[in-house]
């Protein structure tokens, strides 16, 4: 088994991929020779030849509207957008055609297609390269939303999402990409879409998070099980849609107490379902209100501010106190 | 040297004048295929004002009148073969019903049901409502097709508002950059909702939008039908051999947008008078009789055997059992999500909360 980074992990699984199947195909800006500006399609194009790894004009509506397109005739299209912030651009083609294509063919057609996008913050990028947007695709029945927090995730989500019959959403942290190597088995093996990951068992507290933040919630939450022998759960919710409710209750009903953190920003953001969900489900299992550390509802800040604006450890730790408070 | 705006001159291709005359050489269409193209012209307009009437009846919902286009739908869908994939938008009903679209779903469509896009192994796409965005998954449909080398043409039909879309210049551009086989039928009909043509683009012609994209294109009389059906036959020839183009059938929309606008408020009742005086139906008929492969009898009847077909296809969409709450659920995903499960149930449980 050999130790790969994310990035690393994610450019093995589109190359097993292709190879397994000769119906996927990657397009997107700079792909190609360039092999994407975090090097995911590296040496791809070699391997696969430029029918198969399309180099594309600048376009996100149609990187997507070409990939839906291929989807509901035959191909696997993994399309690349090259920031997360440019999905705007894309919007259309994501919320009302991708996701809603088997609705609107009142289920004849399905979208077989997944869009991958690097995000999220602490890597000090310009303007609209880094925002955390999954609460806009959370709020868009069709697609899946899936996140992986580390290599080893990686490798299984992808080939998950890329076998799925319906449209994906694959949201690489930028910030975890080169962040540690992890084993990662060369075999084939798929982790199931939907399904949040425990990454730690506890009894006072559940934190629930999901991508960039997870090694860092990891960090704190080691720190209050060893200087103040708060026991801590912690869950990696993996897939922002569709949520793992069944994990989250089962934990609410264990420890409680509940922070939900997450780099989006806090207003109809992705914590706010959870918290309603939970309220719908586990009010009376509570012994405290449910606290969520989330990015300030401004525009994704200037970097001097970047790093007082996401999550970071002094907030959860703030958080932490406040849900043990009750 | 500044390269002017609208240098480009395009002629108009055109067969039959406005009486129906052959303007010069008659294109080589058989006497057969001429029957063919003014039958499903004449379809088409029996299924329109039947349409509009049963909007008006409150039997259906909001439609969008396709009279005056007939030419333009009938005469580019008769060229398709079946391996051909037409990706429509609302306007285009015509087409759709050449290609093996079925009537009956269409009103289905209009009657808000869930399998009213439902093509039945036609190679039609769902109606579009976005404008432009269909021009997209034709480029991606026209890729696949390609990829599995299929030998099939992707046809996206657009009006002329849609040509200000985004989605319909990074479509051309990517046809283009790629050697698609697709087909960008423009059916120019002067109006977008309630903006005419001129506050749309300042362009000449729309079909002069393909130059800048290194594309082929051609502009034809929209309401003659052996112009557009020759011009599409040459079309699609170009397009299997992956050389996309694109088609401007200048037409007229002599109805409303759809049946929820007026166009006494915005358009001057003297443009509709001399478009319906090239009316496309009136002119092939023309040249039928002249040329004696048609009367007056024969119209009759067709005209009947279409109101009978439309009356039948009403009667099954009307009969067909409705779209129930509980099958929402099941087309949203391949496999339901224990959300959609448990939203689903507490209709059938408890009613929704």
């Amino acid at each position: 088994m050999p130790a790969m980074t994310m990035i690393e992990a994610i450019n093995f699984t589109l190359r097993k991929e292709m190879e397994r199947d000769e119906r996927v195909i990657c397009l997107g800006e700079d792909i190609g020779k360039n092999g994407g500006v975090f090097r995911a399609t590296d040496g791809l194009q070699d391997l696969f030849g430029e029918d198969r790894v399309v180099d594309t004009p600048i376009a996100e509506s149609a990187i997507v509207g070409t990939a839906v397109g291929m989807a509901a005739r035959g191909l696997r299209p993994v399309a690349e957008i090259q920031f997360f912030g440019f999905i705007y651009e894309a919007m259309d083609q994501m919320a009302a055609q991708a996701a809603r294509l088997r609705f609107r063919s009142g289920g004849r057609l399905g979208a077989p297609m997944v869009v991958r996008a690097p995000f999220g913050g602490g890597v000090k990028t310009p303007e609209l390269h880094s925002d955390s947007l999954e609460g806009l695709f959370l709020h868009s029945p069709g697609l899946k939303v899936v996140i992986p927090s580390s290599p080893y995730d990686a490798k299984g989500l992808l080939a998950a999402a890329i076998r799925d019959n319906d449209p994906v959403l694959f949201l690489e942290p930028m910030k975890l990409y080169r962040a540690f190597r992890q084993e990662v088995p060369e075999e084939d093996y798929v982790i199931e879409i939907g399904k949040a990951k425990v990454l730690k068992e506890g009894e006072d507290v559940t934190i629930i998070t999901w991508g960039a933040t997870v090694p860092l919630v990891s960090k704190v939450a080691e720190r209050w099980e060893q200087q103040e022998n708060v026991s801590i759960e912690l869950i990696d919710l993996r897939t922002i849609s569709p949520i793992d409710e069944e994990a989250i209750v089962f934990s609410v009903q264990k420890t409680g107490r509940v922070l939900i953190v997450h780099e989006a920003v806090k207003t109809g953001g992705p914590g706010a379902e959870i918290s309603a969900l939970i309220n719908e489900k586990a009010l009376f299992f509570l012994s405290a209100p449910i606290i969520r550390i989330a990015s300030f509802d401004t525009p994704y800040p200037v970097p001097s501010v970047e790093d007082d604006w996401l999550p970071n450890a002094e907030r959860i730790n703030k958080g932490i106190r406040e849900v043990l408070a009750h | 040297m500044w390269m002017e705006p609208n240098e480009v001159t395009i002629e108009k291709v055109q067969y039959l004048d406005e009486n129906g005359k052959i303007r010069a050489a008659a294109p080589d269409i058989r006497d057969d295929e001429l029957i063919t193209l003014y039958k499903w012209m004449v379809q088409a307009r029996v299924f329109d004002q039947r349409a509009l009437k049963l909007q008006r009846q409150g039997r259906i919902g909001t439609y969008a009148p396709m009279i005056g286009q007939e030419a333009a739908q009938i005469g580019s869908a008769c060229a398709l073969g079946k391996q051909d994939w037409i990706y429509p938008s609302y306007r285009e009903g015509a087409a759709c019903f050449v290609h093996g679209f079925p009537m009956k779903n269409f009103f289905l469509y209009t009657m808000g049901h869930l399998k009213g896009t439902d093509a039945e192994g036609a190679h039609v796409f769902p109606v579009q409502i976005i404008i432009g965005a269909q021009c997209l998954h034709a480029v991606g449909g026209a890729w696949a097709g390609k990829y599995h080398k299929e030998n099939s043409v992707s046809v996206t039909y657009i009006g002329d508002g849609g040509t200000s879309e985004g989605d319909f210049h990074e479509a051309m551009n990517f046809a283009s950059v790629y050697k698609l086989p697709l087909i960008f039928f423009v059916q120019n009909n002067h109006w977008a909702i309630s903006v005419p043509r001129s506050k749309q683009t300042a362009s000449k012609t729309i079909a002069q939008k393909a130059v800048a994209y290194g594309m082929a294109s051609i502009q034809v009389d929209g309401n003659d039908v052996l112009a557009v059906y020759t011009t599409m036959k040459q079309a699609l020839e170009r397009a299997r051999q992956g050389k996309p183009v694109l088609i401007e059938a200048v037409t007229y929309r002599q109805g409303p947008h759809t049946t929820a606008d007026d166009p006494m408020k915005y358009r001057d009742p003297q443009e509709l008078e001399q478009w319906l005086a090239k009316d496309p139906l009136k002119r092939m008929k023309a040249f039928m009789i002249e040329k004696r492969i048609w009367n007056e009898a024969l119209d009759k009847a067709e005209f009947e055997l279409a109101e009978q077909k439309v009356k039948e296809a009403f009667e099954l969409a009307v009969n067909a059992p409705k779209s129930t709450t509980e099958e929402i659920f099941d087309v949203v995903y391949e496999q339901r999500t224990n959300q959609l499960t448990e939203q689903k149930n507490s209709i059938a449980r408890e009613g929704v909360l």
